[in-house]
């Protein structure tokens, strides 16, 4: 199953190696990664989406994050309520005539173009995962000619549903 | 005159700024280091000339996998953390085996590596290796100092996290420009590590669920492993279980931490443990396990394991509970604080007479056995001599394979900290300089190295680290001419190919050991190794026992890979 799994670490050079090669060891199956600054000085928070067994491999995985020094708070907030976006760049065959139409089908989406050249057009979209697969299923037809995507980052909404089902993994029960 | 013009505020300067070898140093008689296990190199030299200066003692090994054994074997049994330093590149990689076992054995360690200058770091310099990078997984953590300024915290948290929650090593690695630099320390900075915070105190909700369950069961049993010793929760442990009537099983790096002969004591469990031990964790209703991790070489199938059982885990580390075993009553906290709350909780005590009764039976019935009139010279005698010549108050060190568990099925271990052997990661060739630095750590006490004729071989340049410092050990080779434990599974999975196992062509050990100036005895019958061991126990100088024993001997019983601890094989000859 698919777990979206935030921690927060201080900013020391090898956090990102140390934390990546315990997944490895572990065999933690990682999907994507992303990392950035907070708001604090010093303070990073990376988002992983893993994909993992069970309920045992998630908690494992909170565990072992936890015990890593340089981890100061790690969650697993796939069942919450969560903001999450994505960012892909999609460079797409084009010339001058069926700009315009590729440029009508991202519109609902909400994605712009930010570089044109004679033979391709490059579309910016950030969203769910869900969709930008959306999105470039619609532009594959026209010829995908390079797409990078960032990984998904996430955090919870500012308020949460008051009646929550939310798995525990405390040690406590 | 120029001279003496420059040299007062030369002088001056000195009295205030110190290198960063000079602060490595002082800051190590902060933390009342005694000993240092080391091996020079270019990378490394400044601190080397700064302890020049010092009154700390430096042990010189023959190889960095010397130093950093002796500083496990220092740690397990002084329970102070072992200080290691090496050069850069092969130095530090060299400690590599070493990190690993003691991060498998939760054995404190703080490791400092040299490192090229920050200058040429990434330029694959001479002697360069990405230290940091190597040891990331084998480590509980590690450092490279950037900043000479940040060097006293650094020390400082690097023993605060190696000594505290669940011990491990932790490798501070410092490049050379560092090392060099001059500032003025401040050696009084707190340690601020926000990121950990162990725990060392239970939940009391989840200590009363536990004694609830205690005064229910019918057939509890105790998994007491090295967690109790690093507690020192020996002393609780013996007064919960007489309390309780519960009887104690010991994994493989718990020996010690319960009276060998107690009534109480199922022995050893897992794959070479006793059949009653093994039994007991089969068939038991509650299964308190203090400090063990459970290795699949305790487990067996897990499939099998404690099936019936409630299991509560007590351990200091929360990723240990849950990792193997599902487990019912978590308490995350030290061995010792958890078993005195357990010890003062009101409980009702279980009626274990009936549980008792019948594990008396199965130790009756299917005790360890060995060959009897035989005339062959018996590995499993070897133990059981060192244990009359001891009487059984020896330090003992083992490497991996079978005499290390004929170690630990016929010693017979009633103390704490008087057993050390690489568990977790059964690295051959960890017992010899383990007892060096056991010996250092306890210098009046006896320590005996058991090892076989393959680990030996492994380490045996340390030999000449046991000659300059002349220290007691005595070296009892257990030599079957074999890579005893392989040449064992080619027997039993491989139908007897035995390839590669087999040792027919060896050092004359007697004269290796006279090489290195060390009385060195051969015995091949029960009656020589008495006398020699006589002899040998006798007197404080190192000694060297090649005992020809019986190449044939296996251990038994023994659980078969993929099984189930109630499959057993070899129970009864």
């Amino acid at each position: 199953m698919k777990r979206i799994v935030t921690a927060t670490v201080i900013n020391q050079s090898g956090v990102l190696n140390r934390i990546t090669g315990l997944m490895t060891k572990r065999q933690f199956n990682i999907e994507s990664i992303t990392v950035g600054h907070t708001e604090t000085e010093g303070i990073s928070k990376m988002t992983f989406v893993v994909n993992v067994d069970g309920d045992g491999k998630i908690e494992q995985l909170i565990k072992q994050l936890n015990k890593q020094i340089d981890v100061l708070k790690v969650s697993d907030i796939t069942d919450q309520a969560i903001v999450v976006r994505e960012l892909a760049l999609i460079k797409v065959i084009s010339n001058a005539q069926i700009r315009s139409e590729i440029s009508g089908i991202i519109e609902p989406f909400r994605a712009s173009i930010i570089d044109v050249s004679r033979e391709s057009i490059t579309v910016q979209v950030t969203g769910n995962s869900d969709k930008i697969e959306a999105i470039l299923d619609l532009l594959r037809p026209y010829g995908i000619k390079e797409m990078v995507r960032t990984g998904i980052t996430a955090f919870p909404r500012g308020s949460q549903k008051s009646v929550t089902d939310l798995k525990q993994y405390s040690i406590l029960n | 005159m120029s001279m003496r013009a420059k040299a007062k505020p030369e002088a001056e300067a000195v009295t205030e700024e110190v290198t960063g070898a000079d602060v490595l140093i002082h800051s190590l008689k902060k933390e009342n280091v005694e000993i240092l296990f080391g091996y020079p190199g270019g990378a490394v030299l400044p601190l080397y000339d700064a302890l020049y200066r010092s009154p700390i003692k430096h042990i010189l090994s023959k190889h960095e996998q010397g130093s950093i054994h002796a500083a496990e074997g220092y740690a397990r049994v002084s329970g102070k953390p072992g200080v290691v330093i090496a050069t850069s590149g092969p130095g530090a990689t060299n400690l590599v085996t070493g990190i690993t076992d003691a991060m498998m054995d939760s054995l404190p360690l703080v490791i400092f590596t040299g490192q090229v200058a920050s200058t040429v770091i990434g330029t694959d310099a001479f002697q360069e290796a990405d230290i940091m990078g190597i040891t990331a997984p084998i480590t509980k953590h590690n450092y490279q100092v950037r900043d000479v300024q940040d060097l006293p915290r650094i020390i400082k948290e690097a023993f605060h996290i190696a000594t505290t929650g669940r011990p491990g090593p932790v490798l501070v690695d410092i490049p050379k420009d560092v090392a060099n630099q001059t500032i003025s320390p401040d050696y009084d900075s707190t340690i601020h590590l926000p990121g950990y915070q162990p725990t060392f105190s239970p939940n009391i909700l989840q200590i009363k669920k536990l004694a609830d369950a205690v005064g229910q069961a019918k057939k509890p049993v105790i998994l007491a492993g090295a967690g109790i010793l690093h507690a020192n929760a020996g002393k609780e442990l013996l007064s919960f279980t007489e309390k309780n009537k519960i009887p104690v099983v010991n994994t493989l790096l718990g020996l010690g931490s319960y009276p060998g002969k107690h009534s109480l004591f199922l022995g050893m469990g897992g794959m070479h443990g006793t059949y009653t031990a093994n039994m007991a964790l089969y068939e038991c209703d509650l299964l308190i396990s203090i400090g063990a991790r459970f290795d699949d070489r305790l487990t067996g199938n897990l499939a099998h394991f404690a099936k019936n059982a409630i299991v509560a885990h007590i351990d200091v580390d929360p990723a240990e509970i849950g990792k193997n075993v599902p487990t019912q009553i978590p308490i995350v906290s030290d061995a010792r604080e958890a078993l005195k709350k357990l010890i003062d909780v009101e409980t009702e005590t279980p009626d274990t007479e009936e549980w008792l009764n019948h594990l008396t039976e199965n130790s009756k019935k299917y005790p360890l056995w060995k060959k009897v009139n035989t005339e062959e010279f018996l590995p499993q005698r070897v133990v059981e001599l060192v244990h009359e010549h001891t009487k059984g108050d020896a330090i003992v060190t083992t490497d991996v394979g079978q005499h290390q568990m004929w170690a630990a099925q016929y010693y017979a271990f009633t103390d704490a900290n008087r057993w050390v052997t690489s568990g977790g990661l059964g690295t051959m060739g960890f017992g010899f300089p383990a007892a060096v630095g056991a010996q250092l750590a306890f210098p009046e006490q006896t320590v005996v190295s058991l090892t076989g004729d393959g680990g030996f071989q492994m380490t045996l340049q340390e030999l000449s680290t046991l000659q300059e410092l002349n220290l007691p050990v005595k070296i009892v080779i257990m030599n079957n001419q074999s890579l005893g434990m392989v040449r064992q599974w080619q027997e039993a999975f491989y139908e007897e190919r035995y390839s590669h196992s087999l040792i027919p062509v060896q050092p004359d050990f007697v004269k290796l050991g006279e090489a290195y100036g060390i009385k060195s005895y051969k015995v091949s019958t029960e009656e020589e190794a008495n006398a020699v061991f006589e002899e040998a126990f006798s007197h404080r100088d190192p000694v060297l026992i090649d005992c020809r024993v019986s190449g044939k001997e296996n251990v038994y019983p023994m659980i078969a890979p993929g099984k189930g601890l109630h499959q057993m094989i070899g129970v009864k000859p």
